[in-house]
């Protein structure tokens, strides 16, 4: 519990600062090109990774499993433009039906 | 640009933010549903989505936690992705009124939809952001807590495919930024850091480690 409390505090400190950033601290100056490069591919790495983990990562090893699955069903909806949330419906009800009958 | 006869009111950007209003709901709900089946804790969830206000950084730090990962790897993970904050409010800088004290609280506002919501006339007008934004918050805060609710029913979440829900999800989050060279290169070297640390490195460490596939940014 107390783990949680942690994050919570941290990040949410972190994510204040970074949304005041231009309007409070920076005001109307402009981030140098080569970090503006940097930070602008933070957020597909990052999120590029957790697909990753969440679908291939165990407990300190790759293990290819019903998930992969259904992550592919995921991408299938998303590309008929599913909503995100349908997407993880389909995602976790295919995993979920995998897992039943093996 | 002074021709304008009505500049907007805060109200009419929370007009413009309800077409979207089922996102942060949706969202809303599913994080309370996970964060609480993952073991979060309902109080720290709802605390999170008022204080941290940014779904894909509050996701992959539950992520990391249910995953058995470090608290460091959970808050860096959540940091590292929520640092796109601070070139997107860059981009808003100059619009804002107010001290500094007003434009600390008003700032908050800034959310990926609310940011773009903004933007969407050209240049970026600060009461939709901060009306749109206020919209977005009150969802997201009480979608989160009637999800909390739901969360703790699941028995074996990961019986119901909840792995497989949260992967889909972060899929979904990335794919809209994956449509240019440079992105997919730093997502693909991502991947392949992430796969080749999984097996030697504790949980939440390959995530921390795959943010250097920024550094391709650099690259000419």
């Amino acid at each position: 519990m107390s783990v949680s409390w942690l994050v919570v505090a941290v990040v949410g400190v972190a994510t204040v600062v970074f949304k005041a950033a231009g309007p409070v601290l920076v005001g109307r100056r402009e981030l140098p090109p080569r970090l503006q490069a940097l930070v602008e591919l933070l957020a597909p790495v990052m999120l590029t990774s957790l697909v990753v983990t969440q679908t291939f990562g165990g407990d300190e090893e790759i293990r290819v499993d019903a998930r992969v699955v259904g992550l592919a069903a995921a991408f299938v909806a998303l590309r008929l433009r599913a909503h995100i949330i349908v997407a993880m419906v389909v995602a976790a009800a295919t995993t979920a039906l995998i897992r039943l009958v093996a | 640009m002074e021709a304008r006869a009505q500049p907007p009111r805060i109200r009419d950007g929370v007009r413009a933010g309800l077409p979207l209003a089922p996102s942060p709901i949706l969202f809303g709900l599913s994080f309370g549903v996970l964060a609480d089946a993952s073991g979060f804790g309902s109080p720290a969830a709802v605390v999170m989505s008022a204080t941290t206000f940014a779904g894909a950084a509050q996701f992959a730090a539950i992520s990391v936690l249910g995953a058995g990962g470090t608290v460091t790897a959970a808050i860096l993970a959540a940091v590292f992705l929520n640092a796109r904050y601070v070139a997107i409010s860059m981009t808003v800088a100059g619009v804002f009124p107010g001290g500094r004290a007003r434009r600390l609280v008003e700032s908050q506002a800034i959310v990926d939809e609310s940011w773009a919501l903004s933007g969407r006339r050209g240049r970026f007008e600060w009461p939709i952001l901060v009306g749109a934004g206020l919209l977005f918050y009150v969802l997201w805060v009480g979608s989160t807590a009637v999800g909390t609710l739901v969360g703790g029913v699941l028995d074996n979440p990961n019986a119901i495919g909840l792995d497989a829900a949260f992967a889909a999800l972060f899929l979904a989050l990335a794919l809209p930024y994956l449509r240019d060279r440079r992105s997919r290169e730093a997502a693909a070297l991502a991947a392949v850091i992430t796969l080749a640390l999984t097996p030697f490195t504790p949980a939440g460490v390959p995530i921390v480690a795959a943010s250097a596939a920024c550094l391709v940014g650099l690259r000419r």
